[in-house]
Parts: C-alpha cells; sequence; structure tokens
C-alpha cells in the first residue's frame, strides 16, 4: 500500500495524504484499450515496414535516384552476412538487430527482427490486418476520450496546460531530474505537456499520416499529401512519431515505478490514488 | 519527503521486471493470427469491410486521384510481382509483338467484345500522370496511356446484375509442378467506372514494357499497386467471386490480402 507516500510526523504517527478518486472510468478504459492497441499497431506496423524496409522524403520512392533517409538491409561480406543500417547517409553495422537477425545458423535477411513484429515470420497481410483493425479501434477510443475529458472537465483540468503550469515548468523540471516527486490532485506541469504532446500533436500526427499512405484517402483528402509533403514523406513522419511515442511509452513506465508504482498503477485500474501529506481534502475524498 | 524516495534497488527491480514482460509479448505468440481460416483473424479482417464502406462514403464515386507534372517523372516504372509470363500463349502472342492479341469482353455484358490492340488505340484515350503505390510501401510516378475501362463498358452494355468486373490475366504468378498459376484481380462497377481507371497500353510516352505488363495493364488509381493487373487478357463482368479461383477477388486476396485496397 504505497509504502513510499507515508509520512510519520513528530510524534512517529503516520501521516498519510487523502485517498482522492482521480480518473475517471473513461479515463482508465481508454488508456487501456490505447496499450493493447499500441502494443498491437507497434507490432503489426514494423511487420508491414520489413516489406519494403526503407523510408524516403517525397511523393516517390527513388529507384534510380536516391531520396532514402533510412534503409535496412543485409549484405555479403567476405566475412559473410552482415546487417546493415543506413541512416542520412551514414552505415552502421546492426547485425542481430536491423537487417539480418535471428539465430547464426538460420539467419532472417529483414528490417526489425521477428520478436518484434506480429506474425513473428514475414506475412505482410496479416500485419496489414491486425494493423488496421487496431487502428480503427484506437481512433474510435480516442473520439470517445475527447468526448468525455471534454465533458467531465480532465482536458481542461488535467490536460491543457495552463499559465501557473508553465511558470511553474522550470521548478518541476528540476524536482523531476532529482526524482521528486507530487503526488497532488491534478497532474504536475511536465506531465501535462507530456500528456497535451501526445493527445494534441503526436496522437493526430500518426493518424494523419497513415491516412496519408492510403491511396483512397488521397483522394478524398488531396490536402494530406500537400500538408505532409507527399506520401513517403508522410511514411516517414509516420515512422518517427512510432519511435517517438515508443519513447514516451519507456518514459511513462519509467515515471510509474518510479513514482510510486502501486499508487499509479491503483489510480489508472481503480480510479483512487493517495495523493501526498498536505493535499487539501475534498468532498468525496476517503481518509 | 525522504519516505517518497525511489531507492536504487526497488527502481532497477521493478524495471527489470516490467522489461521482461514486454520481451516475452513479441515471440511469436500472435502467429496464429496468420492462419488464414483463424476466427479471431476473420474478425479482424471485418475492419477491412469497415475501411471500404467509409472510404466510398467518404470518396466521391468522380473523385480524382492526384496528377503530377511532367518533371515528376523521375524514373522508370518500377517493375513488381510477374515481369517475365513463361505461359506458352503468352510466349507466342509476345513473339507476334502482340499482333494476335484480342482482349476479350465477356460475361454478364449484352454484347460480348473482342477487340485487338489497334482498336483500342483508335478508342477514345487518356493520358495521367500518377503515384503508383505498392502494399510493400514503395510508390512510382508514371505516365500512363490508355482506354478508360467505362468506356468500354459503354460499348459492351453492362447487365443490371453485374456487382464486379475480373481481370484475367496471361501471367504464372506461381509456376508449380501441379501447373500454373493465373494471375487475376478484381474491383467494384464505382472503381470500373472511374475517369482514371484505364486499360493503359502505354507508360512515359511508350508502348508497355514486358515487364510493366504488355500489352495491355489495368490502372486502378485509387488503390494499391496489387490491384492494377497486369497482361490482361479478358474482362469478365460478374454478380459474385463465387466459383473463380479462391472465391476471394484476386490472387492477392485468395492469400489473405484484402479486396479492397484502398488503404
Amino acid at each position: 500500500m504505497s509504502a513510499q507516500l507515508e509520512e510519520t510526523d513528530i510524534t512517529g504517527k503516520e501521516v498519510r495524504g487523502p485517498l482522492i478518486h482521480r480518473q475517471s472510468a473513461w479515463t482508465r478504459v481508454t488508456h487501456w484499450v490505447w496499450a493493447i492497441c499500441l502494443f498491437f499497431l507497434l507490432l503489426s506496423g514494423l511487420q508491414i515496414f520489413n516489406a519494403h524496409p526503407a523510408l524516403y522524403i517525397g511523393q516517390e520512392s527513388g529507384f534510380e535516384y536516391d531520396n532514402a533517409v533510412l534503409r535496412m538491409q543485409a549484405f555479403n561480406t567476405p566475412d559473410g552476412p552482415r546487417g546493415r543500417t543506413t541512416l542520412f547517409g551514414q552505415t552502421f553495422d546492426t547485425t542481430g538487430l536491423f537487417g539480418m537477425s535471428g539465430p547464426e545458423a538460420r539467419p532472417q535477411f529483414q528490417g526489425f527482427p521477428g520478436w518484434a513484429t506480429i506474425p513473428s515470420f514475414r506475412d505482410l497481410a496479416t500485419g496489414r490486418v491486425v494493423h488496421f483493425f487496431f487502428a480503427w479501434l484506437f481512433v474510435a477510443t480516442l473520439f470517445v476520450w475527447f468526448l468525455a475529458s471534454f465533458l467531465n472537465g480532465h482536458l481542461r483540468r488535467d490536460i491543457v496546460p495552463r499559465g501557473e503550469d508553465w511558470q511553474a515548468l522550470p521548478g518541476d523540471v528540476a524536482a523531476h531530474a532529482r526524482f521528486r516527486f507530487r503526488h497532488g490532485r491534478s497532474y504536475n506541469p511536465l506531465q501535462k505537456l507530456a500528456y497535451a504532446t501526445i493527445f494534441f500533436v503526436l496522437f493526430p500526427l500518426i493518424i494523419l499520416t497513415g491516412l496519408t499512405m492510403s491511396p483512397g484517402m488521397d483522394a478524398a483528402w488531396p490536402w494530406l499529401l500537400d500538408v505532409f509533403g507527399g506520401r513517403q514523406t508522410a511514411r516517414t513522419i509516420h515512422f518517427i512519431v512510432m519511435v517517438l511515442l515508443v519513447l514516451f511509452f519507456i518514459i511513462h513506465v519509467v515515471m510509474v515505478v518510479a513514482a510510486g508504482p502501486i499508487n499509479e498503477m491503483r489510480s489508472m485500474i481503480t480510479g483512487w490514488y493517495r495523493a501526498e501529506p498536505g493535499t487539501p481534502g475534498q468532498e468525496g475524498d476517503r481518509p | 519527503m525522504s519516505g517518497s524516495r525511489l531507492t536504487r534497488r526497488r527502481f532497477l527491480g521493478t524495471s527489470a521486471a516490467a522489461a521482461s514482460s514486454l520481451a516475452l509479448a513479441g515471440c511469436g505468440q500472435f502467429d496464429f493470427l496468420g492462419q488464414r481460416d483463424n476466427e479471431v483473424r476473420d474478425v479482424l479482417e471485418k475492419a477491412n469491410d469497415l475501411t471500404y464502406r467509409v472510404q466510398r462514403q467518404l470518396l466521391g464515386d468522380d473523385w480524382l486521384a492526384r496528377e503530377f507534372a511532367e518533371s515528376e517523372v523521375r524514373q522508370g516504372q518500377r517493375p513488381n510481382g510477374s515481369t517475365d509470363p513463361t505461359t506458352p500463349e503468352y510466349m507466342f502472342l509476345r513473339q507476334q509483338n502482340f499482333a494476335d492479341y484480342r482482349l476479350e469482353l465477356n460475361g454478364l455484358v449484352e454484347r460480348p467484345a473482342s477487340l485487338s490492340l489497334e482498336e483500342l488505340r483508335n478508342m477514345p484515350q487518356r493520358t495521367q500522370i500518377t503515384r503508383h503505390d505498392c502494399v510493400e510501401g514503395w510508390s512510382c510516378i508514371a505516365k500512363w496511356t490508355g482506354v478508360p475501362l467505362g468506356y468500354l463498358l459503354d460499348q459492351v452494355g453492362v447487365k443490371p446484375q453485374a456487382r464486379y468486373v475480373v481481370f484475367r490475366c496471361f501471367d504464372n504468378i506461381e509456376r508449380s509442378p501441379a501447373g500454373d498459376v493465373l494471375y487475376y484481380e478484381s474491383c467494384d462497377l464505382i472503381d470500373a467506372r472511374h475517369t482514371q481507371t484505364i486499360l493503359a497500353h502505354a507508360v512515359n510516352d511508350a508502348p508497355l514494357p514486358v515487364a510493366n505488363g504488355a500489352p495491355l495493364r489495368v490502372r486502378i488509381e485509387r488503390q494499391l499497386g496489387y490491384k492494377m493487373a497486369k497482361y490482361v487478357s479478358s474482362i469478365e463482368l460478374v454478380d459474385s467471386f463465387a466459383g473463380i479461383a479462391g472465391g476471394k477477388g484476386g490472387y492477392w486476396e485468395d492469400r489473405g490480402y484484402d479486396w479492397y485496397a484502398g488503404i
């Protein structure tokens, strides 16, 4: 039970902050649906990427000229085959991870290794089936979340940074750097900034760049091609946003662990969150 | 608040546990989704019906795919799939430079037809510079010239019960001791009658090379490359795909790819 949040006063008596109902059911359900969606979207997305493990800038892919920014390939060398990744013209040996991976006796020559894809073998058709199913679920859940969060105040209270959040930001960054976290009623400025970036920048970007890769959507919404500078640029941006979301996920999990995993997990499962001592009580709190 | 400080040991321990459960998740647990008759996969595949229906709502029947400028044709059209068919019929036609080629139009039509390349070239033509999107992820811009399929459909008269256009091809995309598997594809009548849906006989101002589908290939510009059958031998109007190869409307569809490839 959130031992790290308990303090003792001068007499040795335990002082605890109030137990507050922090996360609505809308927030909790959408959170876990996204967790599942993003897991499947990532692994099926890497399967799709492996069908042509290169990224370009522009409307098309250069085969007779070079507009690639990333390429994963296997090469034959005097010492046997090696996997290589070329990023902005710089080539790295990535044998075992990108370009060539798997057991030494039966290496697989592909972009991302089989353990990072769904299915684990090469199957573009299934990768697409999985990707588009979870893409629809992801977008539907996002609509539900935006509507619910607008109506129940979660957006205004916890997501959109306010004036005082910007003022408190430098101090909050310094506190996070020392692994000292506030456990108040609302989110701290860095949390708000992180979630606002996810919901207002990264999620819309990854959805719209995904749609730009659809030839049907390009005919329906031609402005997509102009906004993102072509289908292949959109594909590259889609990939970059994927990398940013993976980074967010890593930081997100590290922060949950660092801030008290039991209390944080409980708040995202039951809604109840143990605030730090000194948090002003409100109606509906529990001791 | 010393009590709320994280100990290094706890932090490392919990992180390691989280990381190992993640690593476990990847390794093949979801390979069953690759089974084409799996029930869970059947459910996931329903999303593509939704995509088809939503795109048909969002996308006006006559809205065009983007067309590009001459200066944006910067390379030859990249061939994919079959590039050198070896069926006897095709090799014979190819030897004669397709002089004896006939495009057959049949099925649910009022007036079945058989057209030579010369006849096709003398019909109304459309030239368009468009982007070819492969299901693998790459794109290539090229200039295509051919007869609008809608014009041909008007010539032969589509019967009211017809729902799909099936393109049958010369190319043996699969060659096995059991026999050749010929490529085929299909689309609905909306895409068939779309302005940019043409039977192309030229690419980048030259007759279609063998690698790109000589003598005639389909362009369906609002869908992916695998819909755009090459080496077309006949066009059949049907009301269902039952009884045609695997029954799913195309060579790749029979192997698990989506019939609607607008995404």
